[in-house]
């Protein structure tokens, strides 16, 4: 084991700092009337990620610019933007696995109105959101734990993993042309409360979604499945829904 | 801070959505359901027209066709092809309109012209399906095709 201590500075050696180019799609709503695109020069290390890059420029280069973050560990779901044309979380997005030898391409996420820089307006998100009723909704009191098997839970267990980024309503094509859909992450949040079997309001949440807005819009296009940073399988959970209306109970 | 200093939110709720007799659910059943007869009608239709009658594609012709509707089996086959395909196309032509125009005015008009021009073909396809008669009674020997006994 001694070997080992002695080899350690050259590991350390090993670990090469690299120059990567950052194009940054700027957007001052006090000066610029379009959205402009800014080129940025980064030393990043391998272990580095696109989170790391911006807080580089912002704090060394230049303060102006703007984006949102808050935990960096891809569990609060602040950092959604577009990565060289990729929905991703810019915290879980490590620079090594991407293509350096060009320019890596950071902007805000489509389809909601941009206010500055990398950040845009998520209320029209929220709103979707809050329409569903993501909420436990049940007539008896809750004076003990309301039990239910393992497999019970299970059957909504992917869509219990959301952190309401929105990576896959932004990059959904539909909702890119029609705002009013209520997108993929409104249809995760209703699934998680449709297939709990304690919930007593599927029937209201499954006639909110079976709307000219709602599930039917889907077009199985599969962007949000790709895009979504904690793995839901997006595209499937929108599919049990539209058979759930079908059926006409979960 | 008491609950008194926190602002109401930003923005109200949106519009309420209206909720009325939805059609989305049936377009949505009708795409999928037309679209598997769709398989086996188009397949048939272009076996036959194509593989089975040896001559492929240059045998296609006005005496063909008229070969073809003097059969009532092709005739009914013809008819589902021409009512299930125009709809499903014509419903697909809607959901494209609705995707790309969000001009309010412009959208109307272009969807009452595809329910117009989608009506007028359908009634028209039906009607040269159930009267098409290849040897007219009555008409010159040199309008008529080769085939017919009056030539
Ligand atoms: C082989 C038979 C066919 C099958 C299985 C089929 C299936 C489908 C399905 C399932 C959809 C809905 C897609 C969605 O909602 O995401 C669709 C859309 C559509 N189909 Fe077909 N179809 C067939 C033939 C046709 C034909 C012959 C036409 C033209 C007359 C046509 C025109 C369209 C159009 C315009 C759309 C809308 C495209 C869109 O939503 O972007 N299809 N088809
Ligand atoms: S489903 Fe995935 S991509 Fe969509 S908001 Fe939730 S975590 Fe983000
Ligand atoms: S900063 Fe919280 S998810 Fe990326």
């Amino acid at each position: 084991m001694s070997t080992v201590l002695e080899e350690r500075p050259a590991a350390a050696d090993a670990i090469q700092k690299f120059t990567a180019t950052m194009m940054i799609r700027r957007f001052d709503p006090d000066v610029d009337t379009e959205p402009r695109w800014q080129e940025f020069s980064v030393e990043m290390l391998p272990t580095d990620r696109v989170l790391d890059a911006l807080h580089q420029i912002k704090w060394e280069q230049d303060g102006s610019l703007t984006f949102r973050r808050s935990c960096a560990h891809g569990v609060c779901g602040s950092d959604a933007m577009r990565i060289n044309g990729r929905n991703r979380l810019a915290c879980k997005t490590l620079m090594k696995d991407l293509d350096i030898s060009k320019p890596v391409y950071v902007e805000a996420i489509k389809g909601l109105p941009l206010e500055k820089d990398l950040v845009v307006d998520m209320e029209p998100f929220f709103a979707s959101y809050r329409e569903v009723q993501p909420f436990l909704q049940s007539s008896s009191k809750p004076e003990k734990e309301r039990l239910q098997s393992a497999e019970q839970r299970a059957r909504f267990d992917d869509t219990t993993k959301c952190i309401l980024c929105a990576a896959c309503t932004s990059s959904c094509p539909v909702f890119w042309t029609d705002g009013q859909y209520f997108g993929p992450a409104a249809i995760v949040n209703a699934h998680r409360f449709i297939f709990d079997s304690r919930d007593e309001a599927s029937e209201v949440r499954l006639d909110i979604l079976n709307d000219k807005e709602g599930v039917w819009r889907c077009r199985t296009t599969f962007n949000c499945t790709e895009a979504c940073p904690r793995g839901i399988q997006v595209t499937q959970a929108i599919a049990e829904v539209k058979a759930a209306v079908l059926r006409g109970r979960p | 801070m008491t609950s008194s200093t926190i602002e109401a939110p930003r923005s109200p709720r949106p519009v309420a959505r209206k909720r009325r007799v939805n059609w989305e659910k049936w377009g949505w059943l009708y795409m999928r359901g037309s679209g598997v007869l769709l398989i086996v009608l188009i397949a048939a239709h272009l076996f036959t027209n194509l593989i089975a009658g040896q001559g492929g594609v240059k045998a296609i012709d006005f005496a063909f066709v008229g070969g073809k509707w003097s059969n009532p089996f092709w005739k009914v086959w013809d008819t589902l092809l021409l009512w299930l395909a125009l709809i499903h196309g014509s419903n697909g032509m809607r959901t494209i309109v609705n995707d790309y125009v969000s001009n309010p005015k412009v959208r109307k008009t272009m969807l009452i012209a595809l329910l117009a021009s989608s009506v007028v073909l359908l009634l028209l396809g039906t009607l040269v399906i159930y009267t098409f008669d290849p040897c007219p009674a009555g008409s010159l020997p040199s309008d008529l095709p080769s085939f017919c006994p009056a030539q």
